[in-house]
């Protein structure tokens, strides 16, 4: 089993759709799999939030059109199928002035940037 | 294979396939059947390797008029 550290900060649909098809395949296939959320990518984990985002060029507007499977099912199924860790940026939370209870069920404690780099010591790290 | 449940995924997008796939194996006993029917390209390279890398049994892997049908056993 290997070990994947997926990083998401920039927020378009392409980075988040990228980042969530990179955690839920990798989790539904055995990799532990730990997502850091923190700037622009946290507010979509809002409870409730619907998810839209704004696009980056082609791909984007194609992706809205067709039948893709929005990213926050996807994270959801890496928490679910995988044990996929979503862990939402303290820092971010402050800015925000929000805390971990505002955030959507399947995510984990907020986790501080120390932390964080002291769990991914080992294994691949992929920012979005 | 009349015993296989089957699993229609045709129309939705990678991994919207697989991911549909692994819901059901992950509710289904060890040694049964799914068929997964697939419109998405990848679904008949990407499908089989995961098969392979989670240590399932790839029972037949066919494209007919435009569907990939892919045939799995549950093995743990």
């Amino acid at each position: 089993m290997s070990k994947l550290n997926i990083v998401c900060v920039t927020g378009t649909h392409e980075k988040m759709q990228m980042a969530a098809m990179f955690a839920s395949v990798a989790a539904a296939s055995g990799d532990e799999v730990t997502v850091f959320l923190s700037m622009n990518a946290l507010p979509y984990f809002l409870k409730n939030h619907n998810g839209a985002a704004p696009v980056e060029g082609p791909l984007g507007e194609l992706m809205s059109k067709k039948g893709v499977p929005p990213f926050k099912q996807l994270f959801q199924q890496a928490v679910e199928l995988g044990d996929a860790q979503l862990l939402p940026c303290s820092m971010a939370l402050d800015l925000m002035e929000i805390t971990g209870d505002d955030l959507e069920p399947e995510l984990g404690p907020p986790t501080g940037l120390t932390r964080f780099l002291s769990d991914a010591e080992e294994g691949h790290m992929v920012a979005f | 294979m009349s015993d296989s449940k089957v699993v229609d995924a045709r129309d939705t997008f990678c991994p919207g396939p697989l991911m549909e796939l692994i819901t059901h194996m992950k509710q289904a006993e060890v040694g049964e059947t799914i068929e997964l029917l697939s419109t998405d390209e990848g679904s008949g390279n990407d499908v089989p390797e995961w098969v392979n890398k989670v240590g399932h049994e790839l029972i037949n892997s066919e494209k007919i008029d435009g569907v990939w049908h892919i045939t799995i056993r549950k093995a743990k």
